[in-house]
């Protein structure tokens, strides 16, 4: 009885600031709050467990363990007394690799490749390297300096003392990173600009950019890919007509460009018109409102969706194939069907490198996308 | 104001100690059917503050953006420091230049720092370099009493200090006019008075202003005069003294017991 008596409703002591309950301490803790802390989530830690029990240890016996990683033929690779289960083939990447990289370009004419890959490098450190130095210039440098000089540099000037080298040559990852990049540094760009022409005040320019975008949207890239190798020449007078990885390459930039400006039309949708208005208010013409205060903004909301389009189309790169372009899944197909090579194990070997060559750079990207948004978030905040 | 007026896009040039700073005539604006200014006409003299009033969707709103031509209109002319406001968008250009607008939900840029909020306008339209434009927006941030929060982001800020400096954003500009569209009703009430601070000392420096507002006490401290909009119709215009005295009006005098109850 006393002490309700003494529990008052009006405080008469300043209440002073308590230090927060502890926390269930360590790493046990953490399991028990994570892993067990029902029933049901006790089950499925234990389903997790037993599937990774499962997977696991064949999946590190084939490619790590029971691997051959050097040979010179498939003797190599096929089962013998010491090895009867043998495992991945990786001495067949090994000794494909040069072709893997870099296709039929001749060899001695590589270390133009190589210089290629550096330049790309440097750009995309540069512009992806946040606080670098005059990300301005990086930009110019990566969107335009580098695509000119790399097409003269890779394709070959004979005034310039190199070499030509047809792009029917061209193969492997050289030929992939090239569709890719092209598509992402196109498509970028002209997405922008669809997405704008799209909410354009003028009917005729809206009605192009819808046109085109419908159009290229509702076709698949194979077909676009098909209209670009073989339509593109029926038009187009043959001398005049670009060869086939230019026609591929425009043909994919285009079909990325669609999806594009969709991407970029949803971010321009999540500027609040008050900013466009403020923008207005304080006499900024229309271009640049939208290139200080509107895209800006824009790209910033969608840019998990702008990656997520940048890893889609890095993928779909794999389907020029089909109009007879060697990119790198190409030549992994080309070089598993050699007789020197051929194993029970070749196959399998050759698409988990392609797998694993994809799976990096994709998750890459991904991982650099959620990087930026947190880190775009924090300096919002600051 | 014949059409030698439009062959004025820049105010500066123009005369503009006899001219009035803004005039409207006969103004008429419809959104689809509904009919939102209906007749509005009304001549604002120079350094002359103005407070309007009146029940929201009365088109308050409505008639401030039609000054900055952010709204478009149907019918009526609308002469801003001696510019006609037409389909030119030289005219528009020019007159937001010599027009501030501070808005209900401030409106800042939030990928921009306040300092660059503040320079944007004067580097982008009025070609200032840069060293310039942050001198001088630091010059309106302290007047605004917020220097030191010139590198942070405006998400950051306090819904006052926001409004503030949405207000050193637009006379960072150096306008002649400024608008503003309820300045003050997103605020908590706590930053209400910061913010109606900052505007008594702009309309003491005699800048003309014309200001949307239910603070019937800022109006009655600093206004010429005070307009009572209801649909659509400018219902009621006299000196503050007298408006909230003797309104002449059923509906004003119903609108004042409302809000000064």
């Amino acid at each position: 009885m006393t002490a309700m008596t003494e529990r008052t409703y009006l405080r008469t002591v300043p209440a002073d600031p308590l230090p927060p309950p502890e926390q269930r301490a360590g790493r046990i803790g953490w399991l028990r709050e994570n892993l067990f802390s029902s029933p049901g989530n006790i089950a499925l830690t234990l389903i997790c467990i037993l599937f990774i029990a499962w997977a696991l240890p064949p999946l590190l016996r084939f490619f790590v363990f029971d691997a051959v990683w050097s040979g010179s033929d498939r003797q190599a690779c096929l089962s013998s007394p010491q090895l009867p289960e043998p495992g991945a083939c990786w001495a067949f990447v090994r000794v494909w690799f040069s072709y893997f990289v870099y296709g039929f370009y001749p060899i001695a004419q590589h270390w133009r490749v190589d210089v290629f890959f550096l330049a790309l490098a440097c750009g995309i450190g540069w512009l992806a390297w946040l606080s670098a130095p005059r990300r301005g210039i990086g930009a110019v440098y990566f969107f335009i300096v580098l695509p000119v000089l790399s097409y003269v540099f890779l394709r070959g000037a004979p005034t310039l003392g190199l070499a030509e080298v047809p792009t029917a040559l061209w193969g492997g990852i050289l030929v992939t990173i090239v569709v890719a990049t092209v598509g992402i540094v196109v498509s970028l760009p002209l997405g922008i600009l669809l997405a704008l022409a799209r909410r354009s005040d003028i009917p005729v320019v809206r009605l192009f950019a819808v046109t085109f975008i419908e159009f290229v949207r509702g076709v698949p890239l194979i077909t676009v890919l098909f209209m670009a190798s073989v339509m593109l020449p029926l038009f187009v007078p043959e001398r005049l007509s670009p060869d086939k990885l230019v026609r591929a390459l425009i043909g994919v930039a285009l079909f990325a460009s669609a999806y594009m400006a969709e991407v970029v039309r949803g971010g321009l949708a999540a500027v609040p018109r008050g900013q466009y208005e403020a923008a207005q208010a304080l006499g900024l013409p229309h271009w640049r409102m939208m290139a200080l205060i509107v895209l800006p903004q824009a790209l910033r909301v969608t840019l998990p969706n702008i990656v997520n389009t940048f890893i889609g189309l890095f993928k779909d790169t794999t389907l020029v194939f089909i109009v007879g372009i060697f990119d790198f899944l190409r030549t992994i197909e080309a070089a598993r069907a050699d007789p020197h090579w051929a194993t029970p194990v070749t196959s399998a070997t050759g698409y988990a490198f392609a797998a694993l060559f994809y799976f990096i750079c994709c998750y890459g990207m991904s991982r650099y996308a959620r990087r930026v948004e947190t880190r775009l978030a924090r300096a919002h905040r600051r | 104001m014949g059409p030698a007026m439009e062959n004025r896009p820049d105010a500066s040039q123009a005369d503009t100690s006899a001219e009035p700073a803004v005039e409207i005539v006969g103004l008429h604006k419809w959104y689809g059917d509904f009919h939102v200014l209906r007749d509005i006409n009304l001549t604002v003299a120079r350094g002359e503050r103005i407070v309007i009033c009146g029940p929201s969707g009365g088109g308050k709103s409505t008639l401030l953006r039609c000054i900055n031509r952010l709204e478009n209109w149907q019918r009526g002319r609308v002469v801003v420091d001696g510019i006609e406001l037409t389909d030119d968008p030289k005219h528009i250009v020019a007159v937001r230049r010599d027009v501030g607008m501070v808005f209900q939900h401030f409106n800042l840029f939030p990928h921009l720092t306040v300092l660059e909020n503040c320079t944007l306008a004067p580097i982008w339209v009025r070609h200032m370099p840069k060293k310039d434009a942050e001198a001088l927006a630091m010059r309106y941030l302290t007047r605004v009493k917020i220097p030191e929060q010139a590198q942070k982001y405006p998400a950051r800020l306090s819904g006052g200090q926001q409004q503030r400096v949405a207000i050193a954003r637009a006379l960072c500009m150096s306008p002649n006019i400024m608008l503003f569209d309820e300045p003050t009703s997103a605020l908590d009430p706590e930053m209400v008075k910061e913010v109606l601070d900052t505007m008594v000392e702009l309309a003491n420096d005699g800048i003309t202003m014309l200001v949307v507002s239910h603070e019937m006490g800022f109006a009655r401290e600093v206004a010429d005069r005070v307009i009572f909009m209801a649909d659509g119709q400018i219902v009621e215009v006299n000196e503050p003294k007298t408006f909230f005295a003797q309104p002449r009006h059923e509906r004003t005098k119903l609108f004042l017991q409302q809000v000064l109850r």
